[in-house]
């Protein structure tokens, strides 16, 4: 194999991958480097009981994913198929539920069950979240500029975004500036007065996030989980049929047609810098391979604390990587079962058990388990987002046999301020399989095999720093261009050469694709070639 | 008895519930093709909505209007609540008088349209096309009011044309001839009381009937024989499209997008937007919108509007309106071809200062038209 590429891409994650495609669609050599055996990094779908049962080890469900990417990398064409999937539950300890049903009358009859003025409100409620995506949807596709930079593009880009806010008129630029600062629990007490109602929308605004429910910031974490869509339904979330590997398949499918080379097995030991710039990769098996373009898919620590020496770099720089907020606050158990279980409160047979279920029933329990995180354990009474792919995609089990996806928060990246032990990671998983059995009685009974992750799993498989599964915190000091720090928004290292591309980067983390498109344009734009990447977005 | 009860675990097995009419819907639904209006199942022709729309300018058309919102306003603010609510002068509104209205957020953009029946001195009932209740309960503030949505208490039928008046006094409404426009009155209906208010959708003669939903079949066999010689005919929503653009009518959702639905603020209407100037009473003191009503009157509107009449004879829905120099200056909100006046007819929404003065404008695709 030849040691000299164009560039090298290190990670073969979704970011990484898609990266990697527009590169190599450019015309240029492109290798990709994975630590792991396999690619997908956390996009990936492994068979760890019996070899016909596949799991979405981490990301597990699909809505961010731009359709411009899945479009101008034919993804269709490598396989992939996104399935939207119908509503969700919320269930409460007192054994009643709410659910959010795909039809709108429906819909409303059962948030008027518990509240009639709050299926009122969700109208208003759904209309003030759709402004707000719809006026961030149209920048995922566009690199931030630089408020400080007097660069034609950035003065440009800076016009652009102030017009598209002028555009908002005067009461939503009120409403948009404290939704991005306020709280999940403070921006739904603005509209509903029922606390199953509030619980139901409030899990989205933590989720990855190291911040309670009652934290600054959170109304905006909630916004990043609404702003996709599956075909345009907004805020749809679906399921990647053959679980979320196959995004990264068809992904690599595209790239290795393009020409792109992969290895795989063994991780970057260090990134070659050579006279201020960028040359190639030392890997941990000793290969090294050169070229005058290396990509970092990897977190921003671990790109720069772990694969770069210090010295080639300058020490303030690192003393702000250093201090970049990325904190693990999930964990995730990946279930077989021997069949389907009952929730007790779900009436038999309903159609949200298609969907999300979530335990929990107010955003004051929701709060408690976020202090537990603080206390430096896991929550006590966690909560739940979880989802059994395998009723609506046969391809993920045997038939009658399930896969249950259990995302977990709160969980720490340490206990007590010390590393995980491997009974402590058995304890934690007690604590969830405890707490569904609660809900479902006789659950237990069903598990075959049970996968268990917790930011410690998280780290040393799928390389995510600290188990942030969005490679850094989404708070407002850290999103456009302070992402992932001030004046380097724009994809480019501190080394010539050197560019960043993971869900560290502008606009942030889930499967979307964003941050490897926008660095890919950037790079292409660098080396005066031929764009392949679509760029912005407009909903009608 | 209630129509529709969602109040249980697994509601959600009814997607939409039989109109308290249902059974005699579907004796007469001869295509077998239903709609859904909100939680109940519609009938969007029963046999050929040309027919349908006929019966209804012609003789009799009798359609069902259950799924309409209703809303209950009573307590001693009720009249003061609904004055701060609405942009009309409600006090004009007497015991027994009905009034169209139009109500508005604090920018003065029209949330939702409907009817007051001033039910009794002090008790009054709203119908809207969208649900209300937040926004009203939201409104109570500082009032001694009580509000109660009661849609599915109350089943109710449009007996509109000509021989509607005719076949409800055959019926036995002694006095119907008496009620003038806009007014209610009640009845005895075989122990139970039927309302009756001479309004419509239609722009014709014609009548709704209110009745407790177990009274509705009842209703509907008595109101069919007594009007088998005066042409009744079941009628269905697509012949009430009809009727209703050709009134000049508009519809929530259709001609204007109710506030509070809006993604896009720009495409909300205020009531002068919408051609109801005539409701926004200034000389009644606060209510909501006002000072941003005041400001439009002084400063101009954004939107005019306007009836066309269109050359030739296709309908010219979800065509763009443009200036005879070809510039954009709106779009057709509703059209159909009008079997009354012999003309292609639309509402459409057009940007200011177009609709005050233009005589002539084009439509894509279209010939030239006149306004």
């Amino acid at each position: 194999m030849t040691k000299k590429y164009d560039a090298i891409v290190i990670g073969a994650g979704h970011n990484g991958l898609t990266n990697g495609a527009y590169l190599a669609k450019a015309g240029m050599k492109v290798l990709m480097v994975e630590k792991n055996d396999f690619i997908g990094g956390a996009t990936v779908s492994l068979e760890l009981y019996k070899d016909d049962w596949k799991y979405s080890n981490c990301s597990y469900v699909c809505s961010l994913l731009r359709p411009e990417v899945y479009r101008s990398l034919n993804l269709a064409k490598y396989g992939l198929q996104i399935v939207p999937y119908g509503g969700s539950a919320t269930i409460a300890q007192n054994g009643d539920y709410i659910g959010s049903y795909v039809d709108p009358d429906v819909a409303r009859r059962e948030v008027a069950r518990h509240s009639h003025r709050d299926a009122d409100a969700t109208v208003r409620y759904d209309r003030d979240i759709m402004r707000q995506c719809r006026f961030i949807r149209q920048f995922l596709l566009r690199t931030p500029p630089d408020p400080t930079s007097f660069k034609p593009r950035d003065l440009l880009e800076m016009m652009y975004m102030g017009k598209e806010a002028m555009k908002l008129g005067e009461d939503l630029i009120y409403d948009t500036m404290r939704f991005y600062t306020m709280s999940i629990s403070d921006f739904l007490d603005e509209y509903f007065e029922n606390p199953l109602v509030k619980a139901s929308h409030s899990g989205s605004g933590i989720i990855g996030s190291a911040l309670g429910v009652m934290s600054p910031g959170t109304a905006y974490v909630l916004l990043h989980h609404a702003m996709g869509d599956v075909d345009g339904s907004m805020g749809a979330w679906g399921f990647a049929r053959g679980g979320m590997g196959a995004i990264a398949d068809a992904m690599q499918g595209c790239f290795t047609e393009y020409g792109g080379q992969t290895v795989t097995g063994s991780g970057v030991k260090q990134i070659i810098v050579k006279n201020g710039r960028a040359k190639g990769v030392v890997l941990e098996n000793g290969d090294e391979y050169f070229a005058d373009v290396v990509v970092s898919n990897l977190t921003l620590p671990r790109t720069f604390l772990e694969c770069m020496d210090p010295k080639d770099l300058d020490p303030g720089f690192l003393k702000k990587v250093r201090n970049f907020k990325i904190r693990g606050s999930s964990g995730k158990l990946n279930i077989a079962l021997d069949g389907l279980p009952r929730f007790t409160a779900l009436p038999e047979g309903s159609e949200l058990a298609r969907g999300d279920m979530h335990l929990i029933d107010s955003t004051e329990r929701l709060e408690r388990a976020y202090d537990d995180w603080k206390n430096g354990i896991w929550s006590q009474d966690p909560y739940i987002d979880m989802l059994i792919p395998s009723l609506t995609d046969p391809t993920m089990t045997p038939p009658g046999k399930h896969f249950m996806s259990v995302f977990v928060q709160y969980v720490p990246p340490k206990v007590h301020g010390k590393d995980w032990t491997d009974d402590q990671v058995h304890q934690f998983g007690q604590t969830v399989i405890n707490q569904i059995e609660e809900y479902a009685p006789g659950f237990k009974d069903l598990i075959l095999h049970v996968e268990i992750r917790t930011p410690r799993e998280l780290e040393d498989e799928v390389g995510l720093t600290a188990g942030n599964i969005f490679q850094g915190e989404l708070t407002m000091d850290q999103l456009l261009f302070n992402r992932p720090l001030p004046g380097f928004a724009q994809y480019r290292g501190p080394v010539r050469g050197m560019y960043m591309c993971g869900s560290s980067t502008s606009p942030g983390g889930g499967v979307m694709a964003a941050p490897g498109a926008n660095a890919a344009r950037e790079i292409l734009g660098d080396l005066r070639k031929t764009n392949t990447v679509p760029e912005g977005w407009l909903d009608d | 008895m209630r129509t529709v009860n969602f109040s249980q675990h697994d509601h959600y097995r009814n997607a939409v519930f039989p109109s308290p009419f249902h059974a005699r819907q579907k004796e007469h639904n001869q295509l077998r093709e239903w709609s859904r209006w909100s939680d109940y199942l519609s009938v969007p022709a029963y046999w050929c909505a040309d027919m349908e729309y006929f019966a209804g300018r012609n003789a009799c058309g009798v359609f069902d209007i259950t799924p309409m919102v209703k809303h209950l306003v009573t307590g001693p603010d009720a009249l003061p609540y609904l004055n701060r609510l609405m942009t009309r002068d409600v006090s004009k509104i007497k015991p027994g008088r009905v009034g169209y209205s139009v109500w508005c957020n604090e920018q003065g953009r029209v949330i939702d349209d409907g009817t007051i029946f001033h039910l009794e001195e002090g008790v009054y009932r709203i119908c809207s096309q969208e649900h209300q209740i937040d926004w009203f309960m939201t409104n109570t503030l500082g009032f001694d009011v009580n509000i109660v949505e009661d849609t599915h208490d109350v089943a109710a039928l449009a007996v509109q044309g000509p021989t509607s008046c005719a076949i409800l006094k055959d019926m036995g409404l002694q006095g119907i001839e008496d009620l003038t426009p806009f007014g209610l009155t009640y009845f005895d209906f075989e122990g139970t009381q039927l309302m009756v208010s001479r309004t419509g959708y239609t722009g014709d003669l014609g009548y709704e009937l209110w009745i407790g939903p177990d009274h509705a079949e009842r209703l509907w066999d008595r109101l069919f024989d007594a009007g088998k010689h005066r042409g009744i005919k079941a009628m269905g929503s697509d012949a009430l499209e009809l009727l209703r653009i050709e009134a000049g009518f508009i519809l929530a959702g259709v001609d204007f997008l109710p506030a509070m639905e809006a993604v896009r603020p720009s495409h909300t209407r205020s009531p002068f937007e919408l051609g109801l100037g005539w409701l926004v009473h200034f000389d009644k003191g606060v209510f909501n919108g006002r000072r941003a009503l005041q400001e439009e009157k002084e400063k101009g509107s954004r939107f005019h509007l306007v009836k066309l009449d269109i050359d030739g004879n296709k309908p010219a829905n979800q065509s763009f309106v443009f200036t005879k120099d070809e510039k954009f200056a709106g779009t057709v909100t509703s059209a159909m071809w009008s079997p009354s006046a012999k003309a292609s007819i639309a509402l459409a929404s057009l940007e200011a200062p177009h609709g005050k003065s233009d005589s002539r404008l084009e439509l894509q695709g279209h010939s030239p038209l006149q306004q």
